[in-house]
């Protein structure tokens, strides 16, 4: 390698170490508001020390406690539990639920912090994980028999 | 140890290289994208949760990796441009930029369409979305500035230098979605377990992967033959190689 090039070499090397710093300060420093949703425990015990207020417009992300969705047979109110590691919140929701909306299925819900731990929702979105499998391997590893999307809909959960 | 590779700055040698190469690449990516796909979306069994909806993975996923892979091809040729002065290299870089930015454009549309069935929503402004969003800005803003010089080699200095800064973009694409919490999953196959998809599934996923790489790579070469081509049309070489397809045309 030439001279000259090897100090063009070094110039872009020094240049890119420098940079991938800044950057990597920048995204420490944004970190908190990176993240899509708060979990249900940095709700209620308050995430780098601060709590979120009451009548704050947030991101909630959180599992769907088995046992905990109510809906009203009348209309398309729901409410339901979200948990992670710590207490559960409750979302209450008035709308049509993602079909892959179900007990213990991860959830991200937008709304309205209404007290320490109630959110009004007006978006719901389901989260699913990375693992893909065929309906009967699923219920051999993990015991779970899901019905598929296109029979549930409709039918209550 | 690239001794082999200088040979290759010269564009007469670049592209008759091209054209060995381009008969071979074309046939792999052909075969294994009509395989994977036939085999993923007719064949693979559906997935527990999703149902059939799963089945745009053998086409989201390809593009989403190839797109962050294509653009570490293009900050190579950038960078092997910047240090040994190749004008080959420029020209290279400038052929894989809108083939990349089609993938990840590619890998964003097929990403919102099926967000839109599964999650409920076409787009939401999370780490790994928003960071892929860059990716494509980052083509774009490479396409543009080589297109805003006239000096072609002047462009290529500065198109190159974007490329090389927007390389931080692409760890943070990957690792989004464990720095950050997200909507979109993590990883299901570039991680260091266990690939967490059935194998009956994965086998059709893996081969589009390798297509679509070969796909890239076939349209890259496409395009720098053109490129060479266009660059070079006053060489001996160029012209000589015009008159003897003028030759076979007339015949």
């Amino acid at each position: 390698m030439t001279p000259r090039r090897k100090q063009r070499l070094t110039i872009i090397a020094a240049i890119g170490g420098l940079l991938s710093a800044a950057v990597a300060l920048m995204l420490f420093a944004l970190n908190d508001n990176i993240d899509l949703f708060y979990t249900p425990s940095e709700i209620i015990e308050g995430k780098a020390g601060t709590k979120p207020a009451v009548g704050q417009r947030l991101r909630i992300g959180g599992m769907v406690v088995p046992g905990s969705v109510y809906r009203n047979p009348q209309t398309l109110e729901v409410t339901f539990d979200l948990i992670d590691t710590g207490p559960p919140v409750t979302v209450s929701y008035n709308g049509i639920l993602p079909d892959l909306f179900r007990e213990g299925q991860g959830i991200v819900a937008t709304g309205v912090l209404t007290s320490a731990s109630a959110i009004e929702a007006q978006e719901v979105l389901a989260k699913h994980d990375e693992e893909y499998m065929p309906p009967a391997l699923a219920e051999k590893m993990k015991g779970i028999k899901h019905v598929k999307p296109a029979a549930s809909s409709g039918a209550p959960l | 140890m690239f001794m082999w590779l200088h040979q290759y700055a010269k564009t007469e040698a670049a592209y008759s290289l091209c054209n060995r190469l381009i008969p071979w690449f074309a046939a792999i990516s052909m075969g294994c994208l009509v395989t994977g796909t036939v085999w993923g979306l007719l064949f693979a069994p559906s997935d527990y949760q999703q149902g059939d909806a799963f089945r745009i993975i053998y086409i989201h996923v390809p593009a989403a990796m190839l797109s962050m892979s294509t653009y570490i091809a293009m900050a190579v040729a950038a960078l092997v441009g910047l240090v040994w002065q190749w004008r080959t290299a420029f020209m290279a870089m400038i052929a894989i930029a809108p083939v990349g930015a089609a993938v990840t454009f590619i890998a964003l549309f097929t990403g919102a369409a099926w967000g839109k069935p599964m999650w409920g929503a076409w787009w939401v402004w999370d780490a790994r979305l928003t960071s892929e969003l860059i990716l494509l800005f980052l083509y774009c803003g490479v396409i543009a500035l080589y297109c805003a010089f006239d000096d072609k080699q002047q462009a290529g200095k500065a198109a190159g230098v974007m490329a090389l800064v927007g390389v931080v973009n692409v760890p943070v694409i990957h690792f989004s979605v464990q720095w950050w919490n997200t909507l979109h999953q993590g990883a299901t196959i570039t991680r260091l377990d266990k690939p967490a998809i059935a194998t009956q599934m994965l086998w059709p996923l893996l081969i589009n992967i390798v297509g679509m790489a070969a796909f890239i790579f076939t349209i890259s070469c496409v395009r720098l033959k053109n490129e060479i081509i266009r660059r070079e049309q006053r060489r001996p070489w160029v012209q000589q190689l015009v008159h003897s397809n003028e030759a076979k045309n007339e015949l």
